[in-house]
């Protein structure tokens, strides 16, 4: 193991700054890339949801 | 057996491809997942304290992975693109076009990270040097490529601009892997040797490890965005309206 306590986890040797802003940064991708997809899908999903129906609809009307 | 005989080019088809990228993706997210939490656990806790940079070091098992992705990305995308382009086939050139984005994510986490590693290692954040120029021009290219496709509205000839981009541009590739044998550099040469690496064996773990993990997120990514790109693509189609997520 090579931490005595949290507090010296998170200090990294003073390195701090460098090694958290790049695994931070990382993590806040690797967070949000899947998030904005799953937009962008829900987006398209509805939008062929409404051409159904109303497809559906001008079927339906005599 | 039918076992034997699938018919491979069935999944050509992004009406077939659809659904089995469904089944996948949850499959690459728990790899993703487990390759993560056992690269982290080595990166942080079993691999030691580097003699000379200390603990700032442990950027190396973010950097590496993700300059590894960025330039394995877009040999994917360059193959995926000469396929689409040589076959006409559409849904290799929709492959291609949902791994751009991830692709470029690496690229810049490669030079995000690397910049938090030269400040403290070499007192600044960016240097004209021949690797991190030549990963600059790579991000530069998946951003071309993207734009390119963007600003074009028929969606096969957008294919046909971006396979060509993508495809002259592969020869950056090998350009950033050998910059440091090719050229002096402040970059240091590469970590992993197959004859004699030069790092602790468990540093070599933590940082396959953390490739892996990259590695099965980017596939999880682009198999959940060419779904996306199929529905968008595909919307005129009957198959798609049949869609139990889209029926009336």
């Amino acid at each position: 193991m090579n931490w005595n306590s949290a507090a010296e986890f998170f200090a990294m040797g003073g390195y701090a700054l460098y090694v958290w802003g790049s695994f931070g940064v990382c993590a806040l991708a690797m967070v949000l890339e899947p998030f904005l997809i799953k937009k962008r899908h829900t987006q398209i999903l509805q939008t062929l949801h409404r051409q159904a129906v109303a497809e559906k609809i001008e079927k339906e009307t005599p | 057996m039918s076992n034997r005989l699938i018919n491979w080019f069935r999944f050509a088809s992004p009406h077939n491809f659809y659904p089995l990228a469904g089944k996948m993706i949850p499959v690459f997210w728990a790899l993703a997942a487990l390759f993560g939490i056992a690269g982290l656990w080595m990166g942080f806790f079993v691999a030691p304290t580097d003699a000379q940079q200390g603990e700032g070091y442990r950027i190396i098992f973010v950097h590496v992975p993700a300059s590894w992705l960025s330039m394995f990305i877009y040999m994917v995308m360059a193959t995926w693109s000469a396929i689409g382009l040589s076959l006409n086939a559409r849904l290799s050139s929709m492959m291609a076009q949902a791994l751009a984005p991830t692709g470029a994510l690496m690229a810049f986490l490669s030079l995000w990270t690397g910049a938090f590693w030269g400040k403290p290692m070499w007192g600044t954040w960016w240097v004209w040097d021949a690797r991190l120029t030549s990963e600059l021009i790579l991000f530069f290219l998946y951003l071309g490529f993207m734009a390119l496709q963007a600003s074009i509205d028929d969606p096969r000839r957008a294919d046909k601009a971006g396979a060509i981009v993508a495809l002259v541009g592969a020869v950056n590739v090998p350009i950033i892997y050998f910059s440091v044998k090719w050229w002096n550099t402040l970059h240091q040469g590469s970590s992993v040797n197959l004859a004699k690496s030069s790092m602790a064996v468990t540093m070599l773990w933590g940082m396959l490890l953390m490739a892996l993990c990259m590695w099965m997120y980017s596939v999880a990514i682009a198999l959940t965005r060419v779904r996306t790109i199929i529905l968008e693509r595909e919307a005129h189609t009957e198959w798609v309206l049949q869609l139990d997520e889209v029926k009336a």
